[in-house]
């Protein structure tokens, strides 16, 4: 008797490059998140009464088609673009810095106070170069103790930021109402920087030389990143802190270095802020630039050039947002509706993108199936 | 000095502080079991303001701070199910998602209460504060213990509960074991996710209680971004007290002291001010890390998502 014995067709192993995507694709996926939250908001606004269609007419045309709205975003640009190449070169390492907004409000009372006497005394070259260098001290100095006791201690760095942070909120108070006060009637604050001492203006426009350094800043950030040994350091240390340790890198100078160039660009957008666009540091006063930009920074999935893209589509809300949601007798802050859900919207699209991205990796290769393992975040 | 010990101003400073612990009492009792359960809950802030929100409401409306109370338990849970179901469910990332819902919270509850009651500002009478009959004539500690919200004493009571089951219970396990070794807890026929998704709820209900105590009982009425930071302190609560129920129970309550002793001290009339008074919880935790700085221990799996049948 024969048997025969049924042999499936030897497998063929194919092995291809994982799927990368094409430029349509990342397009794609960067809009599609705009425009569902837009839709999405626009439902909630039609709902509460108010026509949608004007209010985003009315945020274009305020933030980007008015001479005066676009000239403010890129204001706003500069102050926002700063703080988030902060949060990239810390994200990066994998330190959670949430203390951005201590960091931010204390350097801005700090150089906001000093500078009116300094720029007076030596000058408005020098002065100006003394405040935003002192911008970055001060930041970088908040973040010393978080990264000391994570680096020597091991302390959860959410915590120690947040402390630091709230704490850096008042304190900033303390200052402004204390020594830093002005002699002037009125709110507390600093004394004003006179508008011919603060940052020079590009051309005959409104719009300050804060872009040129953010944008700058961003660029030095990306290459340092991409193309240094301390960006690669930086980001092995972020993507598997054991493996930086048998490579000989040093995680506990590694972290203080990290925590203070975070800082330090922080602080920077602080100066920039003040002695370009405030010219004075008004008690209270808390835009809280630090927390919204923290998911802002993930989703351009910290590449600096994807972050540059979504800061200045989020200044433009803003500034455009800021007066449609006057006119449309809204509380300003529906920006934040608005920006929370981008950001929903955005996660979402990233969990499927990565959903078929494992699929189509499992397609293709051997169908003994490698178990494919998690993007390392 | 004596000023400051005398009859009144310690009753007012018990009862002070009470009132400001009972919120973060709730939300770090929350953010513990949700951190135990492995899923750490940076939107806390936010479920508080949707308690805070819903249970305003829900005492205008209903007349009652009771069922206000449980519109804001509501409230909370709702907001929980974003982090249910992008974090626990799709496993984004935790911390940019409770960033996130932090930010729509502010602006969604900012939104509907501007679009409800335009620029006025409602503000509920009857607050639900009783007396404890025989305990409330002790002199100090009477009039400032025994005088409050029965929530508070809920509160307390739940605290140990809480303690109980997490320690003593099979569900207790389960959560802790959902936070410390999730494939242990895979392997033994627990669903993780389902543990995981009870967790936050349960989370955002206390939470939600807890907010719903400042605009009920606090404020007596609702505005706009009203927790002020109080959810973020709960977080640090809960991740300083490592899961134990007591220092929990013992931090928001030294925490609440911290955060009322200016109108303790302004009835002895001492000034100090406020910005002074506000960063002192902060400094005292920044100290104490600094002095005893030890390994703060969370659980091992903490934020990190679980994917069933990786290694």
């Amino acid at each position: 008797m024969s048997t025969t014995v049924q042999v499936d067709p030897p497998v063929q192993i194919v092995s291809t490059p994982p799927h990368t995507p094409g430029r349509a694709e990342v397009l794609g996926q960067a809009v599609l998140p705009v425009v569902l939250s837009i839709v999405a908001s626009g439902v909630l606004l039609a709902i509460l009464g108010r026509d949608p269609f004007t209010f985003y007419g009315d945020v274009l045309h305020n933030g980007l088609l008015t001479g005066f709205g676009l000239q403010q975003s890129i204001v706003r640009v500069a102050t926002l673009l700063l703080i988030a190449g902060g949060l990239i070169v810390a994200f990066r390492a994998n330190l959670w810095n949430l203390g951005g907004d201590g960091q931010w409000l204390l350097a801005a009372a700090f150089v906001a106070g000093l500078a009116p006497r300094l720029v007076d005394a030596v000058g408005r070259t020098p002065g100006l170069a003394l405040m935003l260098v002192l911008g970055c001290v001060i930041g970088a100095a908040w973040t010393v103790v978080p990264a000391f006791l994570k680096a020597v201690y091991g302390v959860n760095e959410i915590i120690a930021t947040l402390m630091m942070n709230f704490i850096g909120i008042n304190l900033a108070n303390i200052l402004v109402k204390g020594p830093f006060l002005t002699d002037l009637p009125g709110v507390p604050r600093t004394n004003i920087l006179p508008l011919a001492q603060r940052l020079p203006l590009i051309g005959s426009s409104q719009v300050h030389v804060g872009i040129v350094i953010a944008v700058a800043m961003m660029l030095l950030i990306h290459f340092g990143m991409t193309r240094t040994p301390l960006g690669l350091r930086l980001r092995v240390l972020g993507a598997n802190p054991r493996a930086a340790v048998h490579l000989g890198l040093r995680p506990k100078r590694l972290t203080f270095v990290a925590f203070a160039a975070s800082g330090a660009l922080i602080g920077l957008s602080a100066a920039v802020s003040m002695l370009g666009d405030w010219g004075s540091f008004r008690a209270d006063f808390n835009p809280a630039y630090g927390f919204l930009m923290v998911p802002l920074v993930f989703l351009a999935r910290m590449n600096a050039l994807g972050t540059m893209a979504l800061v200045a589509v989020f200044a433009v809300i803003q500034i455009g947002g800021d007066s449609a949601t006057r006119q449309a007798d809204l509380p300003a802050d529906f920006v934040l509706v608005l920006v929370g859900l981008l950001l929903f919207f955005m996660a979402i699209t990233e969990y499927y993108r990565l959903r078929r991205e494992r699929r189509l990796d499992l397609a293709t290769t051997a169908p003994a199936g490698g178990a494919t393992r998690g993007a390392i975040r | 000095m004596n000023d400051l010990l005398t009859e009144p101003v310690l009753t007012a400073l018990i009862a002070s502080a009470l009132l400001a612990m009972a919120p973060l009492l709730f939300a770090a009792l929350g953010e513990s079991v949700s951190e135990q359960a492995g899923v750490l809950n940076v939107g806390l802030e936010g479920m508080m303001l949707f308690g805070a929100y819903a249970g305003f409401n829900g005492a205008l409306y209903l007349h009652s701070s009771w069922l206000g109370l449980l519109c804001g338990a509501l409230g909370g849970v709702l907001a929980s199910l974003v982090m249910v179901i992008l974090c626990v469910r799709m496993r984004l990332d935790q911390i940019v998602v409770g960033v996130a819902l932090f930010l729509f919270a502010e602006g969604v509850t900012s939104l509907l209460h501007g679009a409800q009651f335009g620029h006025e500002y409602p503000r509920i009478d009857h607050t639900g504060e009783v007396d404890v009959p025989l305990l409330h004539d002790i002199p100090v500690v009477g009039k400032s213990f025994f005088h409050q919200h029965p929530i508070v004493y809920v509160g307390i009571a739940l605290a140990f509960a809480i303690r109980w089951m997490l320690r003593r219970t099979s569900i207790g396990l389960s959560l802790r074991a959902a936070g410390e070794a999730p494939a242990a807890l895979d392997a033994a026929g627990v669903d993780v996710t389902r543990t995981r998704t009870a967790a936050v709820m349960a989370c955002g209900a206390l939470a939600g209680i807890g907010g719903a105590y400042l605009s009920i009982v606090g404020a007596g009425s609702f505005t706009p971004m009203m927790t002020q930071g109080a959810g973020f302190m709960a977080i640090v609560l809960a991740m300083l007290a490592r899961g134990k129920v007591l220092w929990v129970i013992t931090m928001s309550f030294l925490f609440g002291v911290s955060l009322s002793i200016s109108t303790a001290l302004q009835l002895a009339g001492i000034t100090i001010s406020t910005d002074v008074i506000q960063m002192l919880p902060y400094v005292t935790v920044i100290v104490v890390l600094i002095l005893f700085a030890r390994r703060s221990y969370l659980p091992s799996a903490l934020a990190l998502p679980y994917f069933r049948g990786e290694r």
